[in-house]
Order: structure tokens, then C-alpha cells, then sequence
């Protein structure tokens, strides 16, 4: 058996379409679209692009907050001193690690969930996406502290009720580890934002077409055959989206590292990194050289999965 | 400075009294109390409001460090953690302190407190509470263990008897800046100092720390590390998992504030814990590191600025004498645990009754000494933690090498940190 999807629709050559240029009204359109647009689409340069620049043109210069006076220009040397450093290796590789794993995890478990959710009874529906949905109500810094609080050696529950397992005992301090420490704070993540994949996911199911269910069903395919031949293949947009909204904001890891660990054992992560040079030594210039290379990063990432696995973010939308 | 020129705009007045913004380190309450008695002292020439900072210091510095860094007038007083004096002062944030103030608010108060509230030569803080640490024991453990605890003790001593009663020492192995706190007092027990030459210029300071006494130092760390008397979350410990271990069964021997003593004393209130608990603690100077040298405690608490923005220096400086004034010092220290630096104030009735540690903490102030006075504090102590940590790891002969190369390219700008 073959994978099962429905041909594409042919979005950008309707049938009657004009033969060349734009039409009165399509310009008409247009233009109400950038009157409705235009002032959020202005907000935002405000807000994000403006901040952007300031960040890459203090990056080029040596800067500390509390010495104004002997703010110089050094070109390039923050970015070297950066890229030749272990630690930002280090940190690089941390967060690497916790949004592989992160991701990983919450793609599966948010799978799971978006197929309990699509079929559950209509009566308990309602109750169940609500319940499903409460830890991403959750502030990531109480998510972290709650996490943090359970773990604890001397606040914690954890220890005494899992001591059964090997390796865990009464007086296992999960912190004082590297491992252990990125392990809580994979579960931290993993726990407040399954939900988000789950939801995204699910809009994903609700677009794939019953009438390819029912035909598969017709032709004998097990469950099994229809999950990974129907459903998936024609969830892939909707699994991409979620990856790539996911991979982005687990790349930023910042709270449940603060609040865990503060960056011991080596669990720091890059935007921890970042606030390290720009927050606590008010070294501005250093700082903004960190965040302008995450700022790198993430966008290789988004330019990665879109043009790699040739995500459409408008078919996502159902367009 | 810049105190005059910028003095015309900002800070409220109602009413024709000036006010008085006081950035205050949260506590139980007393100095919003003290604002309170000052600005009824004051009888209408000002009055004060409280504004509560960030809980732990690093952040109390962070916030005010970004306000100041952008002339925020609406700062007048500061309750600062003294490590980070020197670096408002060197970056212009604090308005200079006139020499009557100088000259009244140093007279009888403890040394280390006003070392610590100077820089450069000139006094730039005002001596508000100065906090040490202290060595508690258990009567019944130093006794089981032979230890008199009349003399003083050295940590291998300390070790050596916690060992062979299989009970715990509360120490500060978190990274944070408690273990810079800790290790400062065993470089200074062992003779030396973190920082040998200090300098303005961050690329002309020496560290200490590859010397004889820094690797004393870095190696009791580790033999304490070693030695499992630590407790199993010894490298995620803080100050207040040591005060509640203390409290636990296991409990030997602790080196930590004196805020240890109130708290206990409230467990036993809310009946969260026996008499037979705090009846059980005793107190000494902090451990020695040479059996023959006088030990260095930590020296810490708070110590006021009045910010450079801030419209009302003159006031301000008034309102900071009526603030440490005897009678407002001993009533924080037996009302929030918070020792004076005044040392009149140990002598007051009141403060014996509620501390009976009063005369100890009096005399560990007289022997503190002071984590690096320098700008750059936050990269010495940010080095320390990370070289140090966790202490089980630190190797005696290459640790303070290690710690003194990263923290000397930090302040040349050639490392992250």
C-alpha cells in the first residue's frame, strides 16, 4: 500500500484566471489589506526591528553599563571572543540537546493526545482539551519552581515516591548533576508545553479528509496502515508548524534553567548565556553579541525547516 | 559628581513634604517600620516610602544597577549589599558622603562594616547592619565528640569530629554567591585574599588565589566535599537547606548568619519543632583554618547609598543618620535578626535577651573580613562560582590557577563568562 493524500490543489492558477496583471478589485483588496495591516505590521518593526539593530550595533562595540566613558568601537572582537569560547559551544550544544529532546517527546506525547482529543465522547470533549490545556495556562517560572519544588532534596515528594526505581533514592540530589539536571528540566518543558503541539496537531487531524479514512478502511487497512499511510501523510503541514513554532521556543530555553539550576553543572543555555553578559555583568556590548548570534540561530533554524522539509505555512491554514 | 545638576527633576512631593524613595531589601518588615519612626522623627521635613527590591542580592544589584544606569531620579536611598558598593561608586551612582555625616556615622561601629562602606579611601556607604557568619554546633555532637568548644576549632577538626559521630556540617557548596562567601573566609582564615593587587583598571588586578593560602583554602573545600559531611545536596546547598538540615537529626555543626536563631525559635512557636532543638544549639567564632591564626569570617549585611539622581542628597543624608541610629539598629536586630554595626548596640539589655549570641557576633564582626572590594565584583565572584563548583570537583593545585585565568581574561574582555 501506498501513502494516501489527496493531489494538491492548484492554489496559484485558479481556472479563470485574468490573463495577466490585477484586477480593480484584487488591487482594492490590496490596498484595504495594508490599511488593515499597515499599523500592526508598523508596531512590529517598532517592537522587533528596532531592538534587532540596536542589538547588533552595540554588539560592535565594547560597552559596560556602569562605564559609559570608555565605550569603544572594536568591530568584530565580540563575536570572536564569543565564537572562540568553550562555553558558548557548551551552551550551544545544551540547547541543542534540550529542544532535540524536548521536541521529540512532545511531538509523540502531543500525537497522543490530539487522537484522545479528536475522539473522545462530545460530552467529556469540552472537559478534556480544558484539562489537557491547563499546564500551558501555566507561567513557565511557576512551572519551573513547581518542578523545582518536587525535585528538591529537602521540599520534594519525588525521591520518597520513586525511590523504587534504580538509581533514585531518599537522598538523590537531582540538581547536583548535569544529567539529572537537564532531565527535570526536559520534564519541565515537556510537561507545560505538550499541550501547544496537541492543539496544533489536532487542527491538523480535523483537516484530514474522511472520505480517504473511509476508502482506506474499505480496502482492508488496519488501524495501523491508516495511521501512518491516511492520517499522517496528510498531517504533514500541520506536523511541520507545530515542529517548527515548537523548536523555536525550545531553542529559547531561559526560565527552567534560571529558576533549576542558574546555569551549575553545565546546563547553561544560550539565552542564558545572553543574560549572563547583558543583565549580570551589564556588559552590553559582549551581551547583545550573544543575542544577536541566538537571533542567528533561530532564524537558520526557521529558514532550516521551511526550506528543508518545505514546510507551507499557508497550507497549514487550510488555504 | 552629578548629584546637583540632575537634581531638578523627578521624586515626589505631596503636600510640600519632600519624599524619600528607599529601595529596601525584603526583610519581616523592619525597615518599612524604621521609615516609618524616621519619618515621624522627621517632623515634616520628610517623609519616607519603602520600595521593595528583588529577594536574593545579585538581583537587588541588577535592578538598581539598570535604574542608576539611566539616571532614575526616583531612587533616593538604597539598601546595598556591600560587595557591590565599590562598583556603584566607581560608576558615579552614589552621591558623596559630607564629611560631618562621615565623621557621626563611623564613630563606634564595627571595622569591617566600614571597610566595607568605603572605596577608594573615602567613605561612601553609611554603616547600617553588619551581618557574620557564626560556627553553630550541637552541644550534645561536640560533646559526644570531645570537641571544647571554649577554644576555638579549626575545620579539620569540625570534619574530623562530624565524621566519627556520623552527623552533617552545613555548608554553602550551591553555585551562588554564598560559596564565593564561604571561600573568601577560608582564603582569609588561611592569610590571604582573592584579590592581591586591586586596581580601578580590570585588565591591572592580581588574584590570590594560586597562593599558598588560596590552595588551603580550595583544598578544605574539597575535603569537606569529600568527607560526605557535607550532606547529600552539599553542592546545591544555600543558606537556608543548611538552617533547615540544622534543624533535622542529623545535625552536627553549621557555619551560617545568625538568622538561624530567630528561625528556629519560630519553628518551636508554630510547633513545627521541639524545645530540645534550639536548647541544643551553641554558637563560637567561625572555624579556623591554622589551629594557631585567628579565622576571617564572612562579613555581610547592608549598608545605605544615596543615589547621585536622587533631588533631596541633603535630606536624604539626614533621613540615613536617623535610619542607623541606635535605638533603630537594635530594634531591627531584635525584631528581624539583623545585627547592628553599632557596637553600643550590643550592650543594650534588650538585644542580650532576644541574642544571646550578641557578645560572639560582636566579636566575629571585629575579625571579618570583607568578600574583594572591587568594580568588577560580579566577575570575581561569577569566576569563583564557576571554577569551584560543584566543590567536590576542585583540585587544590589547579583550581586557583584555573579560577585566576579565567576571572583575569573575563576582565580583559577575552572570555565569556
Amino acid at each position: 500500500m501506498t501513502q494516501t493524500t489527496l493531489p494538491p490543489v492548484p492554489k496559484t492558477e485558479p481556472v479563470s484566471a485574468p490573463p495577466r496583471g490585477i484586477s480593480d478589485r484584487s488591487r482594492a483588496e490590496r490596498r484595504l489589506g495594508w490599511i488593515l495591516a499597515g499599523p500592526a505590521f508598523a508596531v512590529m518593526l517598532l517592537v522587533t526591528a528596532y531592538p534587532i539593530l540596536q542589538a547588533v550595533y552595540y554588539s560592535l562595540f565594547h560597552y559596560r553599563l556602569t562605564d559609559p566613558g570608555n565605550r569603544a568601537f572594536i568591530g568584530l572582537r565580540n563575536y570572536g571572543v564569543i565564537l572562540t569560547d568553550p562555553l558558548w559551544w557548551q551552551s550551544l550544544l545544551v540547547t541543542l540537546f534540550i529542544t532535540v529532546v524536548t521536541v521529540a517527546v512532545e511531538l509523540v506525547l502531543g500525537f497522543a493526545l490530539a487522537l484522545v482529543m479528536a475522539r473522545a465522547l462530545k460530552s467529556i470533549r469540552p472537559f478534556l482539551r480544558a484539562a489537557i490545556l491547563i499546564p500551558y495556562a501555566v507561567i513557565t517560572v511557576v512551572s519551573a519552581l513547581a518542578w523545582k519544588f518536587a525535585f528538591g532534596l529537602t521540599t520534594g515528594f519525588v525521591n520518597s515516591w520513586f525511590s523504587w526505581l534504580p538509581g533514585v533514592s531518599t537522598s538523590t540530589d537531582w540538581f547536583g548533576d548535569k544529567w539529572t539536571s537537564l532531565l527535570v528540566i526536559c520534564l519541565a518543558e515537556i510537561w507545560k508545553t505538550t499541550p501547544f503541539i496537541s492543539l496544533l496537531l489536532l487542527a491538523g487531524l480535523a483537516q484530514v479528509p474522511e472520505v480517504l479514512q473511509e476508502a482506506a478502511q474499505v480496502d482492508g487497512a488496519t488501524w495501523w496502515q491508516r495511521m501512518w499511510r491516511v492520517t499522517i501523510p496528510n498531517m504533514k503541514a500541520a506536523i511541520m508548524v507545530a515542529l517548527l513554532f515548537r523548536s523555536l521556543d525550545a531553542f529559547r530555553v531561559f526560565d527552567s534553567v534560571f529558576v533549576m539550576t542558574a546555569g551549575a553543572n553545565g546546563t547553561e543555555s544560550v539565552s542564558f548565556l545572553a543574560y549572563r553578559q547583558t543583565i549580570s555583568r551589564v556588559e552590553i556590548g559582549l551581551g547583545s553579541a550573544v543575542s544577536v548570534l541566538l537571533f542567528i540561530c533561530v532564524v537558520l533554524i526557521a529558514v532550516g525547516f521551511i526550506k528543508g522539509f518545505k514546510v507551507d505555512l499557508s497550507q497549514a491554514r487550510g488555504e | 559628581m552629578a548629584a546637583g545638576t540632575l537634581a531638578a527633576c523627578g521624586s515626589g512631593n505631596s503636600g510640600g513634604t519632600p519624599t524619600l524613595t528607599w529601595y529596601i531589601n525584603p526583610d519581616s518588615g523592619g525597615q518599612a517600620e524604621i521609615a516609618s519612626r524616621c519619618t515621624a522623627a522627621a517632623d515634616g521635613r520628610y517623609q519616607i516610602q519603602v520600595s521593595q527590591l528583588p529577594r536574593d542580592s545579585p538581583a537587588q544589584r541588577e535592578q538598581l544597577v539598570r535604574r542608576l544606569a539611566a539616571n532614575d531620579s526616583s531612587i533616593d536611598i538604597m539598601s546595598l549589599d556591600p560587595p557591590y558598593i565599590p562598583e556603584f561608586a566607581q560608576a558615579g551612582f552614589l552621591a558623596p558622603v559630607p564629611d560631618d555625616v562621615a565623621a557621626r556615622v563611623t564613630e563606634g561601629v564595627v571595622q569591617s562594616s566600614v571597610e566595607g562602606s568605603t572605596w577608594n579611601d573615602k567613605l561612601v556607604a553609611i554603616p547600617f547592619w553588619a551581618n557574620t557568619q557564626l560556627l553553630w554546633y550541637r552541644k550534645s555532637v561536640a560533646s559526644a565528640a570531645g570537641l571544647d568548644m571554649t577554644q576555638p576549632v579549626t575545620w579539620d577538626q569540625l570534619i574530623t569530629a562530624a565524621q566519627s559521630q556520623h552527623k552533617l556540617i552545613g555548608a554553602q557548596g550551591k553555585r551562588s554567591e554564598s560559596l564565593t562567601v564561604w571561600l573568601n573566609a577560608l582564603v582569609e582564615s588561611a592569610g590571604g585574599h582573592i584579590i592581591a593587587t586591586n586596581s580601578d583598571k580590570p585588565e591591572q588586578i592580581k588574584l590570590g588565589l594560586d597562593s599558598e593560602a588560596g590552595r588551603r583554602a580550595a583544598a578544605l573545600m574539597k575535603k569537606l566535599a569529600d568527607s560526605g559531611t557535607g550532606g547529600p545536596g552539599f553542592s546545591t546547598a544555600n543558606e537556608d537547606t543548611s538552617a533547615t538540615g540544622f534543624e533535622g537529626p542529623d545535625a552536627g555543626f553549621m557555619v551560617n548568619w545568625p538568622f538561624v536563631w530567630p528561625r528556629a525559635l519560630t519553628a518551636v512557636k508554630a510547633g513545627t519543632l521541639a524545645q530540645s532543638v534550639p536548647d541544643d544549639y551553641g554558637w563560637a567564632v567561625y572555624p579556623r583554618v591554622d589551629a594557631n591564626t585567628p579565622s576571617a569570617p564572612p562579613y555581610g549585611g547592608i549598608n545605605l547609598t544615596v543615589s547621585a539622581f536622587s533631588p533631596h542628597v541633603d535630606l536624604a543624608y539626614q533621613a540615613t543618620e536617623c535610619i542607623t541610629s541606635d535605638a533603630n539598629q537594635a530594634y531591627y536586630f531584635t525584631t528581624n535578626g539583623n545585627p547592628a554595626s553599632s557596637t553600643a548596640v550590643y550592650d543594650d539589655p534588650d538585644v542580650l535577651k532576644v541574642f544571646p549570641q550578641a557578645p560572639v557576633i560582636r566579636q566575629s564582626l571585629e575579625q571579618a573580613a570583607p568578600r574583594p572590594l572591587t568594580p568588577f565584583y560580579s566577575e570575581v565572584s561569577g569566576g569563583i562560582q564557576r571554577d569551584y563548583h560543584p566543590p567536590a570537583s576542585v583540585v587544590p593545585d589547579k583550581t586557583g590557577q584555573q579560577a585566576s585565568d579565567l576571572i583575569s581574561a573575563v576582565l580583559r574582555g577575552d572570555q565569556l563568562l
